[in-house]
């Protein structure tokens, strides 16, 4: 048959009374089907200014040159670098979600890998602005490619970690938009059959002419598992060449063979906050708090501990692999990282990263989505430090102290990274509001076999162990979602 | 003779739609199509499709982008212009290796996804073919052929019989668009 039962001791994906299929859509398409609310269009309005600010400090840098930031002879990455590692960083999340948790089977990314996958896209577009303009001279980024030219032709460098990104980045942004666009079908023609006059017109276009006929639906099932096991290595390779960038350096402190697994964890871990900063106010503001619930709030929180530890130990490993190498300009590098000018940047870097995820091994803490969302902002600020740590840190001191000085950015550094984080929110905003920000078409999937209501029947049907039963009430009382008082006569 | 041109049994409930199929098989009566919102699993055996043969698509393809790759960098790396640093070897195989990958994996993703779009025949602007627009939203649609397969109320209550919510005889196969 279609539909099994799942064990009861598992934890329901879905809340709420009374769900149909009909009702997952129309909840799910409210946004997109209706008026926004003030809340979106207040989120918007400051977006857009974010943005703005963005359009106007790169203009600006155009216009004048690089020489608009703060760089200098010693520091020639700081800000720039810093903002594309980062937001390339946040982008690994949505991959993870949608790739490699789809591999494990864990059907609780159903409900959040769409918006996850958006925000992968957004975030590599934001991390892309930034090789554009640090180029200075952005008509010329085709140089990057391997085309024949008048030079000889002089080909592009492929020993170089920096064309190895172009490859990748550029990969990895193509097969997501892939992804993400064949996952979205489906739910595409779901908005266009339900749409009349123009709008059904455009939703049409955009659904490919989908059906969901029996052949269709198996097609898609092997591509998107295709899909997956090839994104699956593609993710992890993206952040392990952008860590190449610094470990193919001969830089004091950029060095080191631990980069490519830290930069992917460290990845994960930004990626993950992120989600959480952008869900848990998509959730409320789309009123969505059925289909994204605690459970989904807490697993990510669990993975946000798992590789924020991570983290922390690669950070000590570093640390100590400093010392034991014996080498004094890396010893140096590290001393002067804790204790150097930028002091203050480790540390900030150090509690926000590896101190305060460990808050999450208390259960009433990872369960609060207050506390879940300060915190997501805390490690999103501790990973772009871990970014300026590693990056300016160790350029403003390197082999000769002669040529020693500090990076102090310029308005329009601060700028560009204030104008891109607007940027992205303008760009998901948009989104919620044209696309189903969860995948309807997964969602049903769930509804016969993992939901509280399907759970709550089994129950009533009393053929249930009752110790198995206890132990499942005990895990709803976590919900937010979940009126227990329904619980009490059961 | 009835203009009847498609019955659609329409069902609220994948299970139920499964036992409609079973139904109509027992019976010999050849289905059309079924047209479901989400995918339903376990509906491959039961209407005996074969496995899709994507995966050796995606893989040829992905031998060709690692192939493609591999001889462009060669070609301009150690044939074309080979350069002399530290005097190491042109040929550094290990810098290959990341490149490689890459395409791999585009040209798997891109082949593959190609291939599916063209054999399902889904591109942008195509006229979406759907026999009942609920069929999206939460409707499991069993298409039966009305032309030979007679007579239609015994393949209604065949329909009914599993759980159908409704029973449509149309005689248009595809919801106009205009």
């Amino acid at each position: 048959m279609a539909s099994h039962n799942e064990s009861i001791i598992r934890e329901p994906l879905m809340t709420g009374k009374d769900i149909t299929y009909a009702k997952i859509t129309n909840d799910i398409l409210l946004p997109v089907e209706n008026k926004p609310n003030k809340a979106w269009w207040i989120g918007f309005t400051v977006a857009s200014l974010g943005s703005l600010l963005w359009v106007v400090s790169i203009s600006y840098t155009f216009w004048f040159g690089l020489g608009a930031w703060g760089l200098n002879k010693t520091v020639g990455w700081a800000w720039d670098i810093t903002g594309f590692v980062w937001w390339v960083g946040i982008g690994h999340a949505g991959t993870l979600i949608s790739a490699v948790l789809l591999i494990f089977r864990q059907n609780w990314r159903n409900s959040i890998n769409r918006s996850a996958e958006a925000m992968t896209i957004f975030a590599v577009i934001c991390a892309a602005t930034y090789i554009v303009a640090h180029m200075g001279r952005p008509w010329l980024a085709y140089f990057t490619l391997p085309l024949p030219n008048q030079y000889g032709s002089l080909w592009v460098n492929w020993n170089s970690a920096l064309m190895m990104d172009v490859f990748a980045i550029s990969t990895y942004f193509s097969v997501s938009l892939l992804f993400w666009y064949t996952g979205l079908l489906p739910d595409i023609a779901s908005i266009r059959d339900r749409a009349t006059g123009l709008r059904r017109r455009i939703y049409s276009i955009l659904s490919f002419g989908w059906t969901g006929s029996l052949k269709t639906w198996q097609r898609f099932e092997t591509v998107s598992l295709i899909l997956a096991g090839i994104s699956t290595p593609l993710v992890l390779s993206v952040h392990t060449i952008v860590s190449f960038d610094f470990a193919t350096s001969l830089e004091p402190g950029w060095h080191t063979t631990i980069f490519p697994p830290y930069f992917v964890a460290g990845a994960i871990f930004s990626g993950f906050a992120m989600v959480q900063t952008l869900l848990l106010v998509t959730r409320k503001v789309l009123g969505l708090e059925n289909y994204i619930t605690m459970f989904h709030i807490e697993s990510m929180n669990k993975i946000i501990l798992l590789t924020g530890s991570i983290v922390g130990v690669a950070y000590i490993t570093e640390f100590f692999i400093a010392w034991y190498s014996g080498v004094e300009y890396e010893q140096y590098a590290f001393i002067n990282r804790a204790t150097g000018p930028y002091w203050w940047a480790y540390w900030s870097m150090m509690s926000c990263n590896v101190i305060s995820p460990q808050l999450f091994w208390s259960k009433t803490l990872r369960t609060s989505i207050k506390f879940s969302w300060f915190l997501s902002i805390i490690v999103n600020i501790g990973m772009w430090f871990e970014r300026f740590v590693i990056i300016v840190t160790s350029l403003h001191r390197d082999y000769i102290p002669s040529s020693w000085a500090m990076f102090y950015p310029t308005w329009v550094d601060v700028s560009v990274f204030i104008g891109s984080i607007g940027l992205f929110f303008t760009m998901f905003l948009l989104f919620v509001r044209v696309l189903p920000s969860v995948a309807i078409a997964e969602v049903k999937l769930l509804l016969k076999t993992s939901s509280e209501q399907a759970k709550k029947k089994l129950i009533n049907e009393n053929h249930l162990d009752p110790v198995e039963v206890e132990y499942y009430k005990e895990s709803l009382t976590k919900f937010d979602s979940i009126d227990m008082v329904d619980y009490e006569k059961v | 003779m009835s203009k009847t041109k498609i019955i659609l049994g329409l069902f609220d409930d994948p299970d139920d739609m499964m036992r409609g199929i079973d139904n109509l098989q027992k019976n010999s009566i050849p289905i059309y199509d079924i047209y479901t919102p989400m995918p339903i699993h376990g509906i491959e055996d039961k209407m005996g499709v074969k496995d899709s043969r994507l995966g050796y698509a995606a893989f040829c393809f992905g031998c060709l982008g690692a192939t493609v790759i591999f001889s462009m960098i060669y070609y301009m790396l150690v044939h074309d212009w080979p350069m002399n640093v530290g005097g190491k070897p042109s040929f550094a195989i290990p810098n290959f290796v990341p490149f490689t990958f890459e395409w791999t994996i585009l040209f798997t993703a891109f082949g593959m996804t190609i291939t599916f779009f063209a054999a399902t025949h889904l591109f942008p602007g195509r006229a979406p073919r759907v026999m009942d627009l609920r069929a999206t939203d939460d409707r499991f649609v069993i298409a039966i052929d009305a032309k030979g397969n007679i007579p239609h109320e015994d393949i209604t209550n065949l329909l009914k019989q599993a759980g159908a919510v409704e029973v449509k005889h149309n005689e248009r196969k595809y919801v106009s668009y205009e």
